[in-house]
């Protein structure tokens, strides 16, 4: 079955607060889908509903063709989730931890010890199987979060902010992870890190107030951005600023050209999209300016993240 | 399966805190003191464990609560019950678990007053039957004051909150076949009621059964209390599990 996930119509509502409105979207196998949205948009609620937590208001979701409130424990077999803050048995060793959530997945025997041994390994644990998780550091125990969603190889996984916390290096492995793994299974992430959607998503939805609105792959989303395709060009002096400014202008294309006086910087953004590189080279040579730098910007996600959720 | 596995984690996590070698120090001496000092043992001359077993109740109604107390709220404030609650297992199974390694728990600190049982032994002929009697009437009534914590737990994050709450429920449960209680209600309301007030108390059904007389009646309502407070249990996580 390519669709992994399927969600159809999700609501979820406390009393009189819409969480979640009418969210629909599917995952297929070797998808990384990335959740983006600012606090309180209403991913987590959508992530507790997925992996059966929650039970929503009005639509369904299906992990694996299993609708989640119909056969809860057929679809929680397949699914590995990291629920948010990555909470664990704080008394508990990760070695105990891990054995418990492996009985409780039903791995037996030499699986177990399998699976276990590859999780830590993973993610990084055997320094500190045999320390009780409340001791331990808030990068560590997300990794412990993380072990215990891969421990029996899920199909789905479900990874509610799995690099909070982490610093740089354990994000860019914990990243590397996720890409490894994500050839044959769905993963849905949520971040609210714009480069991380760059780094390892598929594809990216942006929520707000509950309801989706962007969707797309995260050059679709980049396109959306009024630097996409627009070109930064750097003068020698400052002081022929305004007459190249007047020159970009009147190219075909040009929506508008900013200027930034004290760096000798213009920015020529195009009309949807379009690239205009060929078109500015050509009247840099014809007027003859002298350029120390000239370069293509690409979208700007967090600017496209910012129109999207403050609409 | 699923319950075992949770059975067995969760009386293993009794083990890993100072809490069970302090609630079995605690219920031991208690045990002993009320039995030796209150209970006038020594004194009575008779080779019953009679005094034992009359304080159980009082020693319950603020010891279990401490058991109960961290079942679901403690699980609620770590946020560890997402994780419970999204592995592949039934909520019926989870509220087992827990109540069974609580009523074990229990079980292992009840077992350890044999000495008790000795020292009655070693002083005279008692009647074995009723000990055993004693001892299974203050098991299950260990599991129905477990059971009542147990579903009162998941209403709140606040363990404190719980441990009142449990302990005060558990007090109306205790005291309702008391002459306290039950005066109270003689005087005007009609017999029935007063003998469903005293029908519903713990102490009643524990006192036949303590001495001796195994009535099917009395096992039935330890029963029905257990099943019916899980059976909340159930109802109550999935209510407020997600706050």
């Amino acid at each position: 079955m390519a669709e992994m996930i399927a969600i159809e119509g999700l609501t979820k509502r406390f009393g009189t607060i819409t969480a979640v409105d009418d969210i629909s979207f599917t995952v297929k196998r070797g998808e990384v889908l990335g959740f983006l949205g600012p606090n309180g948009a209403g991913k987590s609620t959508t992530m507790k509903m997925i992996t059966g937590f929650l039970a929503p208001t009005a639509g369904t979701a299906r992990v694996c063709g299993f609708d989640v409130q119909d056969r809860p424990i057929d679809a929680k077999k397949k699914i590995g989730y990291l629920p948010e803050g990555a909470p664990a048995y704080p008394d508990m060793t990760p070695a105990a931890f891990l054995d418990f959530i492996a009985r409780v997945r039903r791995l037996d025997g030499a699986a177990r010890k399998r699976r276990i041994a590859d999780a830590i390994e993973k993610t990084q644990l055997a320094d500190v199987l045999y320390q009780s998780i409340d001791t331990l550091s808030k990068g560590f125990k997300r990794r412990v979060g993380l072990a215990q969603a891969l421990l029996h190889d899920p199909e789905v996984l479900v990874l509610d902010e799995p690099t909070d916390g982490l610093d740089p290096n354990q994000k860019h492995e914990v990243r590397s992870l996720i890409k490894a793994m994500s050839y044959d299974k769905a993963i849905v992430i949520s971040t609210h890190i714009l480069e991380e959607v760059d780094a390892i998503c598929t594809r990216a939805l942006i929520i707000s107030g509950g309801r989706v609105v962007a969707d797309g792959t995260p050059l679709d989303l980049e396109q959306l951005s009024r630097h996409y395709n627009a070109v930064a060009v750097r003068l020698e002096s400052e002081g022929d600023t305004d007459a190249v400014k007047a020159a970009l202008e009147r190219i075909d294309g040009v929506a508008s050209v900013e200027a930034n006086k004290y760096a000798g910087l213009l920015t020529v953004y195009p009309t949807d999209a379009r690239s205009l590189i060929a078109e500015v080279g050509q009247a840099m040579r014809a007027g003859r300016w002298r350029v120390t730098e000239i370069r293509v910007e690409r979208g700007h996600l967090d600017e496209v993240f910012r129109r999207m959720t403050q609409a | 399966m699923g319950i075992y596995t949770i059975f067995r984690r969760e009386l293993t996590s009794y083990f890993l805190t100072p809490l069970a070698y302090v609630f079995i120090v605690i219920f031991l001496a208690m045990a002993g003191t009320f039995t030796y000092f209150v209970g006038n043992f020594f004194g009575r001359g008779q080779a019953d464990l009679q005094p034992f077993f009359q304080f159980h109740p009082w020693l319950y109604l603020f010891l279990i609560p401490a058991i109960t107390m961290r079942l679901w709220a403690e699980e609620r404030k770590t946020g560890s019950i997402e994780l419970l609650l999204t592995l592949p297992i039934s909520m019926t199974d989870a509220v087992l678990g827990k109540f069974l390694a609580a009523w074990c728990f229990t079980g292992i600190a009840l077992v350890l007053t044999f000495p008790m049982w000795i020292t009655v032994n070693v002083l005279g002929y008692p009647d074995n039957g009723a000990i055993l009697a004693g001892y299974a009437g203050s098991f299950l009534m260990a599991g129905s004051f477990l059971a009542v914590g147990a579903a009162i737990s998941p209403l709140t994050k606040n363990q404190v909150i719980a441990f009142v709450i449990t302990s005060v429920v558990c007090f109306v449960f205790t005291v309702g076949g008391t002459g306290v209680v039950l005066n109270f209600f003689s005087g005007w309301a009609p017999t029935l009621l007063v003998d469903t007030v005293a029908q519903m108390s713990f102490m009643t059904h524990f006192n036949a059964i303590s001495r001796g007389v195994i009535d099917a009646r009395d096992m039935v309502y330890f029963a029905s209390v257990i099943g019916f407070f899980l059976f909340a249990n159930v109802i109550l996580v999935d209510l407020k599990k997600a706050g």
